[in-house]
């Protein structure tokens, strides 16, 4: 059953002047979809049109066989449902909940229904904190009080805007392993923007590849990033961080991910690279190996 | 106490502020709200119209509405028919005009307040289905609280502190317009100093208080928030 058809067209400014976000997408009842591109591409504005909280230029917006929206560029829109009418659930970045209510309380401003937030709160694993502020609680904490907020009037879609990249691993894998339980339990049908490629391929059906206002890629993310990959070549992007001169050759140290690479380059390749520069470094895998990521392995990323 | 001390003045300079604050409060909310929503090109008329008797003397503001509320003037001719209201050298006069003279005191915080509410806030109780009327009562002004108080304190106590606009509109009646500070200004051209200083240190205590207080709360939550 389709949930979602979206055509929609909206000005925006980008850094190097204004451009056209224009998406035209169906999404289907139930799945998880990632909305993912560089920042500012319209990722942001796409899932504000559909909440209602930013009003398309024109087009027309139907969910569930109801229209949401229906305008053209210029002219005041004929259907324009209000955020309220709407009943999405959203997840703002940065949370948004209320600073003057307790995790209940921020609960059941979005509905009286006490049953409801004790199941939710359950459900999330918030039993313990519910009578506590939002300042005294944790970004992972916070996050999935606005998750179970949004879930109080029990949406049939839900939009997250890069809910989980402010949090540290364990949690992320906590919270996405929350998401497909909410998705298979609730029937939700959930539209996520996110970066993060592992964050994609465990949860998403779907991937929508923004690109300067444009779905550039509607794919699966198996499709996205495997199918086309898996060669028996690693390449990593990576930053240059100095070129120095060893003997004859010249070594460049390069960060890639949480790692300090040094390459060996040649005179040529000395020539077109400076400190700053991004890269791809590329080896072929004759023997690649997997081994399991233990205590003893540091983890740059949580400096 | 000197035999000429007399509380009335003082109690009716608390009851007009208590009014007017209470009068300026229920005004002044749905305006700030608006005004700090609306991205409209009246707003800095509005802006400019309603916070001009911060800069303007009061005698001027007091002339005009003086005329205003004279009976051979429309607006003091149809109080008057209408209402049976009579504004010039009354305490209901009096109250008009303070509440248009302290209105700014009032307006600015809760506007400036309204407008640090971080705008996902407004939004999140949007998208739960809230409507305009439900998010300023239950989400902005909860969150403004501090900007609330400093509002009421400083327009009851700009009140209680006024005197131009009181002495134009009011004159000086007893029990009826005769404020604090008025009764100051007419015993010192009595010559009772004595009964003026008391009077004038009751109100130099009372502006240090309210003062300190606003600061005091301004301090404490900057501290705890």
């Amino acid at each position: 059953m389709i949930m979602v058809v979206a055509s929609l067209k909206k000005r925006l400014e980008g850094t190097d002047g204004p451009f056209l976000l224009e998406t035209d997408v169906a999404i289907v009842c139930g799945g998880i979809t990632a909305i993912a591109g560089p920042s500012g591409s319209g990722k942001t504005t796409f899932l504000r049109m559909l909440s209602g909280l930013t009003s398309p230029d024109g087009g027309r917006l139907e969910v569930d066989g109801e229209i949401w929206y229906q305008g053209k560029t210029g002219k005041k829109p004929q259907i324009n449902l209000k955020p309220q009418q709407r009943g999405v659930g959203v997840v703002f970045q940065g949370y948004a909940l209320f600073p003057h209510l307790s995790v209940l309380g921020n609960l059941l401003y979005a509905s009286r229904d006490r049953d409801m937030a004790e199941k939710l709160l359950n459900m999330v694993g918030l039993q313990q904190l519910k009578h506590v502020r939002p300042s005294n609680l944790s970004g992972g904490q916070k996050q999935r009080v606005a998750l179970a907020r949004a879930l109080m009037q029990r949406p049939r879609i839900l939009l997250l805007d890069e809910p989980l990249s402010a949090l540290d691993e364990s949690m992320k894998a906590f919270l996405q392993d929350e998401l497909l339980k909410i998705n298979h339990d609730l029937g939700v049908t959930i539209l996520i923007v996110t970066h993060d490629s592992s964050e994609m391929y465990k949860l998403c059906d779907r991937v929508l590849l923004f690109e300067k206002g444009r779905i550039v890629a509607d794919t699966s993310p198996r499709k996205l990033f495997v199918e086309r990959e898996t060669t028996q070549k690693f390449a990593f992007k990576g930053e240059v961080l100095e070129i120095r001169a060893v003997d004859a050759v010249y070594i460049a140290v390069v960060a890639i991910g949480n790692n300090l690479v040094e390459v060996v380059i040649d005179l040529d390749e000395k020539e077109n690279l400076q400190a700053g520069d991004f890269v791809i470094v590329g080896t072929k895998a004759f023997n690649p190996t997997v081994r399991k990521f233990a205590a003893r392995d540091f983890d740059f990323s949580r400096l | 106490m000197s035999p000429g001390f007399d509380a009335e003045p003082f109690l009716l300079s608390f009851r007009l502020a208590a009014v007017t604050t209470i009068v300026l409060f229920i005004v002044s909310v749905p305006l700030a709200w608006k005004l700090s929503q609306t991205r409209s090109r009246s707003k800095p008329f509005i802006e400019a119209l309603v916070n001009m008797p911060i800069v303007l003397p009061p005698t001027v503001l007091g002339f005009y509405l003086l005329i205003g509320f004279s009976d051979r003037s429309p607006i003091g001719m149809f109080l008057k028919e209408m209402f049976d209201l009579d504004l010039v050298f009354t305490f209901e006069g009096v109250l008009v005009a303070s509440c248009i003279y302290s209105f700014p005191f009032m307006l600015q915080p809760l506007q400036s307040g309204m407008e640090q509410v971080p705008v996902k806030l407004l939004e999140a109780s949007y998208t739960l289905g809230k409507s305009k009327l439900v998010t300023l009562l239950h989400v902005i002004l909860p969150n403004i609280k501090p900007s609330i108080l400093t509002g009421l304190i400083i327009t009851f106590a700009h009140t209680v502190g006024e005197f131009g606009v009181v002495l134009m509109v009011g004159g000086s009646i007893q029990g009826e317009t005769r404020v604090a500070s008025i009764a100051i200004y007419e015993l010192v051209e009595l010559l009772d100093y004595g009964t003026a200083h008391i009077y004038s240190l009751i109100l130099i205590a009372f502006s240090f208080a309210v003062l300190m207080v606003v600061y005091v709360l301004n301090h404490r939550n900057r501290t705890s928030g």
